[in-house]
This record gives structure tokens, sequence and C-alpha cells, in this order.
């Protein structure tokens, strides 16, 4: 009897601690939180899905611990983006931690595929799954998971991701706009791409389904 | 052409190592990522639609995912691909085109003539810390044939270009295990876990464990700091093979080597014995290190 109303306690503070922490989370996400930190839901999406042709990321699914570092890297403009500089900023630790958690666990969206060249389809494909080794380039699932699903907590999912996103991260990471690779390791296997390839990498990840860690 | 190319850089090699040798020079060990033009094995796409192709097929499998189609031959998180870069093909990373035009081979570990089918036992009973596919299985002849395959068109009995991993210069300083530490912490441990236990998504790894019970065992080739050193210069961290420094390439495979990992099949009655024994090379086997004694064993 006590120990059933020790769990029921238990019970109790489980569930109070997730309804404390989910409407924060999902109000910051539908309207901001107020303090210049504007809804997020306006570019990614109502379900974390992101924006295609706005060349918006989803976030539904993504590694909690994946989005923690960007939301970090984005205020301290370790990660170069002024869209999000403000609102990241405007983020207190707690807040960033919540947003990242409530993105983690959101089912996967369904993305439409872009796909249309078979080509540059084979191309991608080959790169994506087994790498350029002669230039010393790692399939991309060989550290994005072996169906691009993410490896948390610091490679992030990139199967279905949008093509417009990937390209242009892809192209950011290339000419040093982006550089908050922990150990470098996307700028060095991106120096070795051209542009031809980026293109086909971003094309066939587009094309896949969004992927998961179970 | 590919294949003019190769044996234009043959006879290139052949000709000039006399000239080497003779002008009392030693070999100038690597600093750059080797740019020798190595053999090509075939593209995967060329794998005959056929009954041997399936067991070439087959043996790619494996090699790629040893723990899920050998499961019962191996006992650790390993897989044949995590030591042998791009399913067994890259040069510097021990391809298997350049292993089997060298077997049969004397090897001094065994101290007998070895067979390339016993070549691979070797790879599961040390490596894999598990144990030997009879050369009558599905899954060794699967292995042969694979590796078979990718060497068509290498000359036999040809030490070529790319094999094995590239020997390395002698460190400037004697290896130190703190500065190994460093090194593994700012370089290694992003994939390999803080404490060198590998990355496992649904039971399986991702990234390998470089240590504990999960990894390769006292009698692996990889246990020895100067065959880690070698391999960790040419080929990691992933993409950036070249990177680290001569020295840190040799200290962090001095701090990776000297953590415990699974017991030399080997073993005698004592650590002593089995060092004595088997591990008159450079490493950690036996040897105390950060006040651990080494080699008990997990």
């Amino acid at each position: 009897m006590k120990i059933l109303t020790i769990l029921f306690g238990i019970k109790l503070l489980v569930i109070s601690a997730v309804t404390y922490a989910s409407p924060s989370a999902e109000n910051i996400i539908r309207q901001g939180n107020g303090k210049g930190a504007v809804a997020c839901l306006s570019c990614h999406g109502d379900q974390g899905q992101g924006n295609a042709s706005a060349g918006y990321p989803y976030l539904a699914g993504q590694p909690a611990e994946y989005l923690v570092k960007q939301l970090q890297d984005f205020a301290s403009k370790l990660r170069k983006n002024p869209v999000m500089q403000p609102f990241a900023s405007a983020l207190s630790a707690d807040e960033i931690k919540a947003v990242a958690n409530y993105y983690a666990r959101l089912p996967l969206p369904k993305t439409a595929s872009s796909m249309n060249n078979k080509s540059s389809l084979d191309k991608g494909e080959q790169l994506v799954t087994k790498g350029k080794w002669s230039v010393g380039v790692p399939a991309c699932f060989q550290c994005h998971g072996n169906q691009g699903q993410g490896i948390p907590p610091n490679f992030p999912a990139i199967s279905g991701q949008h093509e417009s996103y990937l390209k242009a991260q892809l192209e950011s990471w290339q000419k040093g706009g982006r550089s908050n690779d922990p150990v470098g390791l996307m700028q060095a296997v991106i120096a070795k791409l051209d542009s031809a390839e980026i293109t086909a990498v971003s094309r066939y990840l587009a094309a896949q389904s969004p992927r998961k860690v179970k | 052409m590919k294949m003019n190319r190769f044996l234009l850089c043959l006879c290139v090699i052949a000709f000039s190592q006399p000239l080497m040798a003779e002008s009392g020079k030693p070999t100038q060990a690597i600093s750059q990522p080797i740019t020798t033009q190595a053999f090509q094995p075939p593209a995967e796409e060329a794998i005959p639609d056929n009954e041997f192709g399936d067991m070439i097929r087959f043996g790619k499998k494996i090699f790629t995912e040893t723990g899920i189609h050998a499961g019962k031959y191996v006992g650790n998180g390993l897989k044949c691909v995590n030591c042998h870069l791009d399913a067994g093909r890259l040069d510097n990373s021990a391809p298997l085109w350049a292993a089997w035009v060298k077997y049969p081979a004397y090897r001094g570990k065994n101290k007998m003539v070895n067979t390339m089918e016993e070549r691979i036992q070797g790879c599961f009973i040390y490596s894999m810390n598990g144990t030997a596919p009879p050369a009558s299985s599905k899954e060794l002849k699967a292995l042969m044939s694979y590796a078979y395959w990718m060497a068509q068109g290498a000359p036999t009995g040809v030490d070529l270009p790319g094999r094995g991993y590239p020997k390395l210069a002698k460190p400037q300083q004697q290896v130190d295990y703190q500065r190994g530490k460093q090194v593994f912490e700012s370089n290694c441990a992003l994939c390999h876990g803080e404490k060198g236990e590998g990355n496992a998504q649904n039971g399986n790894y991702v990234f390998p464990p470089l240590w504990g019970k999960d990894s390769f065992n006292w009698g692996a080739g990889m246990h020895r700091i100067n065959t880690a050193a070698s391999f960790i210069r040419a080929n990691m961290p992933l993409g950036k093979g070249g990177s680290l420094t001569v020295q840190q390439a040799w200290d962090v495979a001095y701090y990776i080597n000297s953590h415990e990992r699974p017991q030399d099949p080997r073993y005698k009655s004592d650590i002593g014995a089995t060092k004595a024994a088997y591990h008159k090379h450079q490493c950690s086997y036996g040897e105390t290190v950060n006040k651990h004694m080494l080699g008990g064993g997990l």
C-alpha cells in the first residue's frame, strides 16, 4: 500500500514535470517567448516539418543534443545566421533545452521527395552510401547513420531533409560560412567535393524518407 | 588505361627502390597523405550476376556488417571494415587486394606459413575476439571470394603500393600517455566516446569501441602501438587522414592501447609468461601504465 502511494507520488511528479516543461516549449514554438524569440513554427512549420521552398530545415525528430548545440552556436555566432542569431540569443538555457526536447520528440515529417534527375541521383547515392575514398571522403551515412537517421549527440539526421537546406549548408561548409562542426569533420570532407557532387548529394538525401534513431 | 598507369607506377617503384637503397638514405616515411597511384580494384557493380557473384556479395556483406552476417564467429562489437576502410578497398588501410596477392606467407606471429584462410581466421580470433570460421564454412568461402574478386588483375607475389598501413617515422619524443589523452579527447572522443566505448545504435556499433570488452583483444595486430599509430596517421579522424602529426599519432595510439581489453587468447599461465611468449614488440601488454598493470583481460 505504502509502495503504491509512493509510486503514485512519483507518477504525479513525473506528470507534473512533463506538463510543466511541455507547455513552455509549446508556447515558445507557437507564440514565441515574449522576449525577442518569435514563434518557431512561423518558419519551421506547425509540425516541425520546415519549409522546402524557403530552405528552412525540418527539426522534428532531430537529436535533442544536436538542436541544443545549434541554438547555442547561433547565439554565440559560432554558427553564423543573421535570422536565427537574435532568436537564439533571446532564449534562456532552459528554454533552449525545452524547445530542443520538444522537437526531438515530434514524429518525423513526411516530406515530399523532389527527385527528378536519375544520373544525379545515382551519383548522389554513391557519395551518400559509399563515399569517394579516392579523395578521402567517407560515405555520409558512415557518420550520420546507415540510413541517414542521425547519430546522437553530434550527427544530425539528414535523410529526407529539404534539398534547398542541405545544399545551402553544404555550400556554406565549403565556403567557410558554417564552421561549427566538431573536429572540423564536415569542412574537411566537403572541401574535397565539387558543386555538382554537392547538388547530387542534396538531391539524393532529399529524395529519401526521413529516418529516426529508434 | 588505368592498368597502364598502374604498371608504370610499379616500374617506377621497381627501378627507384634499389637506387634509394644504394644511396643509403632511409626510406622516407609519410608526412602527407599518400598520393601514390594504387592498384584499382574493380567497381562493385562489376561483381558478376551469377552464383559466384552471390558469394562475393555475401563476402562483402560479412565484411561490412560482420556481427550481423557472421555473428557466431564474432565476440565483440567490431567489423572487418573498421580497420579496412571502404569495404576493404582503400589503399593504406590494409586493402584486401594487396593482402590476397601476398599469401600464402610465413608469419612471425605464429611462426609458420599461413594461407589466406588462416590469415582471415586470425582476424576473427584476435581483432574480432571470436572464433575462427572453418575453411569449409560459407562465411570464410565468401570472404575468400570477395578478396579474390577484388584482387583480379593484381600481380601475384608483388608487394603492392598501399598494402597494409604506411610505416610511420619514429616519434621525436618518447610516447606519452597524457599527451595521447589530449589528442584523443580533441580528435577521437567525438565518435569513439570519452572512454573509448564507441557509439552503438540498436545494439550495433556505428563508431567502434577502441578498448574495453567489445574491442579487439590483446592478440590483435592493432594493439601494437606502431600498427595503430600507422593506421591512425593515415586514416583518422575519418575524412581527415594525415591531419595528425607523427608525434600525435604515436601518442594517441599509445593512449588507446594502454587501456584494458579482452585477454590474449594464447594466454599462458600468467601475464608475465604470455608477455614473454607473444609480446616482444611495441605494446603495453604486461606493462604498468597510468598506475594500472595491463594484460589482466576483460
